[in-house]
């Protein structure tokens, strides 16, 4: 260990300066030692013999001549077994933990371990002395929650290792010796079941990186129907504020079909966390029957808790993921809001008196978000399996204005595009995403043409809706007029879904191709209708069927009743059907 | 300890530097000038410079006066010596009273760890449909008021403190006019409220700095009653002056401006006060009503954009009454899934008739010929406006539900309403005929 030694020549917000001898390292993790408490700080720049660090804590108290102590690593997270149901804040302190510890307060200066150390899990092992190992090897298993934890070949072990022995099945804490490996040179190494990795690099123990296809289903119809979600995929939810972009996320937290979620509250609010945490062990898991936080891994950096690790908070959630895809699982990493997390970064820039890019946003500021973003991906494994993360964040642009710069560098890198409107929230739209200014590059579960026949349904009603308000209602045709109200139509019963109804609020994609087929017959139907008043009362009424056909369950008697109903509002008017309309709907048979 | 340091090196704004050994980050100090004594906060140490923030402003400083650091961070006495009192950005009394000592507490402290807080369940009545219908009132929950100058937003504000069932009440007040500091204390007093009220008053003539303080002081004492199990109810108005502050005090120290001139950190600084709204588990409870004028009528400005980012909803008030659009609470779904069946759908159905009758109205001042329907939600609209809208109108929920239906009743079929048929079985009143408006 080099001699190294430093001490506070400077304090600036949460910025320190460092005047220090000895050599350090870039993103080097140092403690300023300050009134007896040890506040954790990262090394942003290195000049001369002065260094600057962030402090990951509120600065006030600490004092110029404050002693530094140096920890010759970067930003890292503990990787094992006991993540799964935790809830950590940006640096991966477990927060009821804390709590316990601490009372109501977070104080600064207060870390503790990720992992439990005192808990036991009963390890398998796999590999058998002599096996030759690669970073990221299975080399045996713990059962965690109802996963199988695959214990690995710590991903820094570069290179061909032999493993030398291997402990039996048994009773294990996460830092006992499980096993020994010895490279080419003979040089031996200790396993154990945890082990860390820096949080700024990715994860790349993988054969190949694959297109993500298969459609990650949401149960929102809007999302899977029309601007699909694929596993290992991206997107972003950008919106005012308002506009629902973290109920839409919660929602998505619930119903997603994949086998973990990572929740990312970067910035946000306190109170949106709580729901989540107190809420989720309360609800099952319709794929598992088991509570629904035993998937669930909770990051928690909210507003008012010291910037800087509001920066690190999204690197240990996509960290922690990728640990998980690595065995194979599929891992859904919702992010909310990217934006803080930029401002974040603006903040240190300012106090690092670089020069400031577009809104005083630092010049790599598109770079550093494709890098993220690019975190994302399906992958083959070394054993065959595939595994996932995918990265949904939200973004909260200034002023509701999409042309920011966090918004176009996001938009730049991601597969899907949900962007909230402000003019559909207020309408009480739900879910907010505008259907004519959103987009998605995956494939989704009902086939691509019969989604676009629907969406330019959509199109074309908010042109004659347009051009009503420049001639009039009695200057429209009434075949216009009708194409106006199907849009309408399709919009009240589908794309709006009510999150708090307990029917309406996640809809199985089996039920969404039925309803789907449905609202076509009724798109693609010529009707005869008299004039607009007829047209409207009839759509009006209608909606009323569908509306209370969306709340009922599959089971219930209000279900057929309101499909009956549907069905005889339908066959009065005579409906016939073009040849592109039974197209269609055959497509979807 | 409380070493005196008698050169001043460097005047710029309000920020003055020393030369000092041993001071820490945030520490106090006291400069005494010809004019009096100040209180300065120290913002940032270089070696050994310490650039120090003066309270009173540095207006007639000169370089060779006085400065001496009290060891300490700003503290605000805490006790229940405070109910009834009045002091200022500085946290001296206002109101003739003795300065109060004991029980010294430090203000701006670290956050509640999310892990302690619990959902918010229980409704806050104020007897504004606007408010208890369609966005309900939450406590523990952060709501701004956005409005512009001139509108009776701190008569709005006023009149929730005083309907409101809470034990406290603390007034934060930023570069308030004089007369509305005088209309609170009036208001509060007349209501019966003054001796369960503790103000905080920075007035348009006091020194930029102490405006700063406001909200921490009120926060910091907030937070003590709230862990000693008491409601409190805190307003601060107006947040825009707090956020001017902020810029002015950013600019003249040379920091890189964001947007409009505003910091960077302008979010975080919104945020780590109005995240202090909590309801603690097992204590008491902070709520947080805030006023903030929006500049030039504008949501896009980076004040009550940010806000909007941080608070739990927003109400707009706007030509003298809550307006349906864009007002939000964020947290009403918690408490109002419990109150009445109907209360939901009736909060989501009649602003979207509302919304279409909006339409309405452009379509009807283009010229257009009205429809039946048209007609139809003209009624509505204007009926809405008088019998929801109207600041004057003081009900209970449970009646502006009633109301809300027979409002329904009297312009619509009830398929028009798009409201749940179990619902309108239930609820639609019985024998009331649509006055048809369609007939002229």
């Amino acid at each position: 260990m080099s001699q190294k030694s430093g001490r506070v020549v400077a304090v600036n917000g949460n910025m320190v300066s460092i005047g220090f001898q000895g050599n350090v390292a870039m993103n080097e993790v140092v403690y300023v030692l300050s009134k007896g408490k040890r506040l954790k700080s990262e090394i942003i720049r290195v000049k001369g013999s002065e260094a600057q660090a962030q402090v990951y804590e509120i600065t006030k108290g600490i004092r110029i001549g404050d002693e530094v102590e140096f920890s010759e690593e970067m930003l890292s997270v503990e990787l094992g077994p006991g993540l799964l149901g935790q809830i950590y804040d940006g640096l991966q302190n477990p927060l009821p933990e804390i709590a316990e510890q601490k009372g109501f307060f977070l104080e600064s200066g207060v870390y503790l371990r990720a992992l439990s150390r005192s808990k036991r899990w009963s390890f398998s092992p796999q590999a058998k002395p002599g096996d030759i190992l690669r970073r990221g090897d299975c080399i045996g298993s713990v059962p965690e929650l109802h996963f199988t934890h695959k214990i690995m070949l710590p991903f820094d072990f570069f290179g061909e290792w032999t493993l030398a022995d291997i402990v039996p099945a048994g009773e294990y804490g996460v830092e006992d010796a499980i096993a020994h490996v010895r490279d080419q040179r003979g040089v031996e190494r200790e396993l154990r079941m945890m082990f860390s990795w820096p949080v700024k690099r990715a994860v790349d123990c993988y054969v190949e990186r694959l297109k993500p296809k298969q459609p990650m289903v949401t149960k929102t119809r809007i999302i899977d129907t029309f601007f699909p979600v694929a596993k290992g995929g991206t997107y972003c939810i950008p919106g005012p504020f308002g506009a629902g972009k973290t109920v839409l996320q919660q929602v998505t937290s619930r119903n997603a079909d994949v086998d973990i979620v990572i929740l990312a509250a970067c910035g946000e609010r306190a109170g949106e966390v709580v729901e989540t945490l107190k809420e989720f062990p309360q609800i099952s898991d319709p794929r598992t029957g088991r509570s629904l936080m035993e998937r669930t891994i909770i990051i928690c950096n909210t507003s008012s808790m010291p910037v800087a690790s509001r920066e690190a908070s999204v690197y240990t959630a996509v960290t922690i993921a990728e640990y998980y895809r690595q065995m194979g699982l599929d891992v859904l990493l919702l992010a909310d809001s990217t934006s803080r997390w930029a401002q974040a970064m603006r903040e240190m820039s300012g106090r690092l008196e670089e020069i400031p890019g577009e809104e005083a946003f630092p010049a790599y500021l598109e770079s550093v978000i494709a890098a993220f973003y690019e975190r994302a991906g399906i992958v083959r494994l070394a054993d065959g399996s595939y595994g996932s993360v995918t990265i949904g964040g939200t973004v909260s642009p200034a002023g509701g204005n999409f042309e920011e710069p966090v918004t176009q560098a996001t938009l730049k890198v991601v597969g899907a595009f949900h962007g909230l409107s402000r003019e559909r929230s207020d309408a009480r739209k739900y879910p907010a995403i505008h259907p004519l200014d959103s987009w998605s590059k995956y494939p989704g579960i009902m086939p691509k043409e019969v989604v676009a026949y629907a969406h330019s349904f959509l199109e074309r009603s908010s042109e004659v809706e347009a051009m009503m308000k420049v001639v009039g209602e009695e200057g429209t045709s009434l075949e216009d007029y009708i194409l106006y109200l199907k849009g309408e139509f399709l919009d009240a019963v589908y794309l709006q879904q009510n999150s708090f109804d307990p029917v309406d609020a996640s809809v199985s994609p089996e039920r969404q191709k039925t309803m789907f087929h449905l609202v076509l017959e009724i798109l693609g139907a010529d009707l005869a209708l008299k004039d607009k008043d007829d047209a409207r009362g009839w759509f009006y009424e209608l909606r009323q069927s569908f509306l209370d056909l969306n709340g009922a369950a599959e089971d219930g008697d209000l279900y057929q009743s309101s499909l009956k109903t549907i069905r005889e509002t339908l066959a009065a008017r005579n409906p016939r059907y073009g040849s592109e309309a039974k197209n269609m709907l055959l497509r979807l048979e | 300890m409380n070493k005196l340091y008698s050169h001043i090196e460097s005047i710029v704004g309000n920020v003055i530097s020393v030369r000092a050994e041993g001071v820490a980050y945030g520490e106090l100090a006291e400069v005494t000038s010809r004019y009096g004594v100040s209180l300065a906060e120290t913002i940032r140490l270089d070696k050994e410079l310490v650039y120090l923030q003066v309270f009173a402003g540095s207006r007639g400083i000169s370089t060779g006066d006085e400065v001496r650091f009290l060891g300490h961070p700003m503290q605000v006495s805490f006790s229940d010596n405070l109910l009834g009192r009045i002091f200022d950005g500085a946290g001296s009394p206002r109101d003739g009273g003795p300065g109060l000592t004991d029980n010294l507490i430090a203000i701006g402290g670290p956050s509640v760890n999310p892990y302690k807080r619990i959902i918010p369940r229980e409704m806050i009545r104020t007897g504004i449909p606007m408010i208890d219908l369609f966005n309900t009132l939450v406590k523990s929950q952060k709501l701004p008021i956005f409005s512009v100058s001139g509108e009776p937003y701190n008569q709005l504000l006023a009149r929730i403190a005083m309907q409101a069932e809470v034990d406290l009440i603390i007034l934060g007040g930023m570069g308030l006019k004089y007369d509305d500091y005088l209309f609170f204390k009036d208001s509060l007093e007349e209501g019966g409220s003054l001796a369960k009220t503790i103000m905080f008053v920075h007035t348009a003539a006091d020194p930029v700095v102490e405006c700063l303080q406001v909200p921490d002081l009120a926060l910091a004492v907030a937070e003590r009653f709230a862990l000693k199990g008491r409601n409190v109810l805190v307003l601060l108005t107006d947040m825009t002056n707090f956020a001017d502050a902020l810029k002015e005090i950013s600019i003249t120290q040379e920091q890189v401006p964001s947007n409009r001139g505003y910091p960077g950190d302008l979010y975080s600084q919104l945020a780590s006060r109005y995240e202090k709204a909590v309801d603690f588990d097992g204590a008491g409870s902070i709520t947080t009503l805030a006023v903030t004028t929006m500049p030039g009528d504008d949501v896009t400005h980076p004040i009550p954009d940010n806000t909007g980012y941080i608070t739990e909803g927003q109400f707009y008030l706007h030509g003298g009454r809550i307006e349906p659009f864009g007002s939000l609470s964020r947290l009403k779904q918690l408490v109002n899934g419990k109150t009445r069946e109907d209360h939901r759908a009736i909060m989501d159905g009649m602003i979207k008739l509302f919304s279409s009758y909006r339409d309405t109205l452009e379509k009807k001042s283009m010229g257009f010929q009205m429809s039946a329907w048209d007609r139809k939600l003209l009624k509505y609209g204007e009926l809405f406006e008088s019998k929801m809208m109207d600041l004057s109108v003081n009900i209970s929920l449970e009646k502006a539900l009633d109301e809300g239906w027979k409002i329904l009743a009297s312009c619509f079929e009830p398929r028009e309403t798009g409201l749940r048929s179990e619902l309108i079985q239930k609820f639609w009143p019985k024998g009331m005929v649509q006055t048809e408006a369609a007939a002229g």
